[in-house]
């Protein structure tokens, strides 16, 4: 071992690691501050919003922004919770349908026997790179013609093929050895008891980490109301927060006003991750694309 | 019984198939069909061959002198910069002891958490015009300028907003893959090259870290190339109009929208698409081209 001091992924600190310390902390901070400037905005009271010259931090924090933030839509016929109820049924239902579909597929694509099956998963590896809203003409009239626009399926539906999701639970099934299921076979088992009740239990790193990103994109996605729902009652609450400043106008007041609905829409994605990391970060190990 | 069971993979995979071509497919195929018809969305598409094509690349002033030029820019920074950004903080961060080395990539992962259309709201007040905006009040505290700079409404300024706002939250689900890619390379491989004569970090890096994670280097590349393209249309969240100040940060995609939704010119939209998709496949063509096995 002689020769080198630092190394990557060190079992126990050593002081030669300092110096990451001194380049990562910087850009550390620099990271954080938009992210501790939305915390500081939105619990800021109406006086502090209005200080000049402005205040980075908040001094004494009051949840005044989120009062307003519900009480702002009062006036108009639909309230603030129907937005939020809207994106929470969409996240969820893309998560659990999400899930479903890719690990179906996956299982399919790693475990099966059949022709297609190389030509299947190259096309999904080439969609890795599909960028939706390039096509978004094309998705409006096919959706139009399927008489989707103004549904509120269209919220989930538009999101639920996700080839990444695929892609990594395929990789991760492909550990599974095959003797474990065709000795599931032999027993009896039919494909979806082996799926719900073998793979699934194995898959669970995958299954978090394609759960944690289809609800990151159904979250923060505000494409379908955007583009497909003219309906303001079936509309998510990314849509809400991205016409903000239309509701509000650019005032300050609204400027709490919006980091309040920032910080709602940040938080969730943010405590999801940190409760799944760990098994985000073993699924990553097995994510190389070859 | 047994019928079923041996075309039980298409059932397995005909929910995601379907999906895959009503939303992913099918798109794209009506995007490249529209693109040579002149279509209005009133009336049935006229097919007009390459005029479109034409149109776009000799009579489209906007679209040549501004929103190409600040696509390729916004592109070649966001993309490239976004991607060695995202290996280099990786591989500091894996030089760090289990519990700080977390923390770290959660911050620096965060920022993608925030997804471009809204946090666009907190980005307006930290780039507010006037001098309530808080870094015109800054800079004005320390002297850099006397009068307050309308930063996202100045042409001159908020491309390169744009940019760094994006670089911002680069650090995704690629960031995450090449960083289980380092420190999931064998520690023998690095044993075995410091014997053979390797001197230091750096190139440890370039023969050894690199070529072992090959698969996820090509993988965050193209994330990479997903996320800057997906969030291209934050010049408009950002100014607040579609167009943006003097076209100043019109990216293709938005040129998409102002013709599509705004101008009812489907047809030539969807030619603008298909440019789009070309310059996305050939950047991840060459990210194969750099990481790709076969």
């Amino acid at each position: 071992m002689a020769g080198y001091v630092t190394k990557t992924n060190p079992k126990r600190f050593h002081k030669s690691q300092l110096k990451f310390y001194f380049i990562l902390t910087p850009i550390a901070v620099f990271m954080l501050l938009p992210i501790i400037f939305i915390f500081s905005q939105a619990f800021k009271p109406i006086d502090e919003l209005f200080l000049y010259p402005p205040r980075f931090f908040v001094r004494r924090p009051t949840l005044n922004n989120f009062y307003e933030l519900f009480a702002a839509t009062k006036g108009s016929s639909i309230p603030v919770s129907r937005y939020l109820i809207n994106s929470i049924l969409t996240a969820l239902f893309t998560v659990i349908f999400t899930i479903i579909i890719s690990v179906f597929a996956g299982y399919a694509l790693s475990k099966k026997r059949f022709k297609a099956k190389n030509l299947i998963f190259t096309i999904n590896n080439l969609a890795l790179m599909f960028v939706p809203i390039a096509v978004i003409i094309p998705r409006y009239l096919i959706v139009q013609k399927l008489g989707l626009i103004d549904t509120f399926i269209i919220n989930i539906l538009s999101l639920l093929a996700m080839p990444i999701g695929i892609f990594l639970i395929k990789q991760f099934v492909d550990q599974i050895p095959d003797a474990l299921i065709e000795a599931a076979l032999i027993d009896g088992a039919n494909d979806f008891q082996i799926i719900f009740n073998l793979i699934m239990p194995l898959l669970k790193p995958a299954i978090s980490t394609v759960g944690i990103l289809a609800f990151q994109v159904a979250w923060n996605s505000a494409d379908a109301s955007t583009y497909f729902i003219n309906n303001e009652n079936l509309r998510t609450f990314a849509f809400y927060v991205s016409n903000l400043t239309a509701v509000t106008g650019n005032t300050i007041a609204g400027q709490g006003i919006a980091a309040a609905a920032s910080l709602i829409m940040f938080v969730p994605n943010l405590v999801l991750f940190i409760f799944m990391q760990s098994r985000v970060m073993n699924t990553m190990a097995h994510s190389g694309l070859k | 019984m047994k019928k079923i069971k041996k075309y039980m993979h298409w059932i397995l995979l005909s929910p995601y198939l379907t999906l895959f071509i009503i939303f992913i497919l099918l798109p794209i195929i009506v995007a490249i069909y529209l693109s040579f018809t002149y279509f209005n969305a009133i009336q049935p598409p006229r097919w007009v061959g390459l005029q479109n094509y034409i149109d776009l690349f000799t009579r489209d002033e906007i679209f040549m002198q501004k929103v190409l030029p600040n696509t390729i820019k916004f592109s070649l920074i966001v993309g490239p910069g976004g991607y060695i950004l995202s290996f280099v903080l990786a591989w500091l961060v894996a030089q760090l002891t289990k519990i700080p080395r977390t923390i770290f990539a959660l911050i620096l992962y965060s920022p993608s958490l925030t997804a471009g259309v809204t946090m666009a709201v907190v980005w307006r007040v930290l780039f507010n015009g006037d001098q309530q905006g808080y870094l015109n009040a800054l800079l004005l505290r320390l002297g850099f300028i006397d009068k307050p700079i309308q930063w996202l409404q100045s042409p001159e300024y908020l491309l390169t907003i744009m940019i760094i706002v994006s670089l911002w939250s680069s650090m995704g689900v690629g960031f995450l893959a090449m960083l289980a890619g380092i420190l999931n390379v064998d520690e023998t491989l690095y044993e075995a090259a410091y014997i053979d004569g390797i001197k230091n970090r750096l190139q440890e890096v370039i023969y050894i870290t690199i070529p072992a994670m090959k698969p996820q280097m090509l993988f965050g590349a193209v994330m990479s190339i997903v996320q800057t393209f997906t969030t291209a249309g934050i010049g408009v969240a950002l100014s607040g109009t579609n167009p943006t100040p003097q076209y100043a940060g019109q990216l293709i995609v938005n040129h998409i929208e102002d013709y599509g939704f705004l101008r009812y010119e489907m047809g030539y939209a969807a030619a603008v698409s298909v440019v789009l998709l070309i310059i996305i496949y050939l950047f991840s063509r060459i990210a194969w081209k750099l990481f790709g096995e076969s």
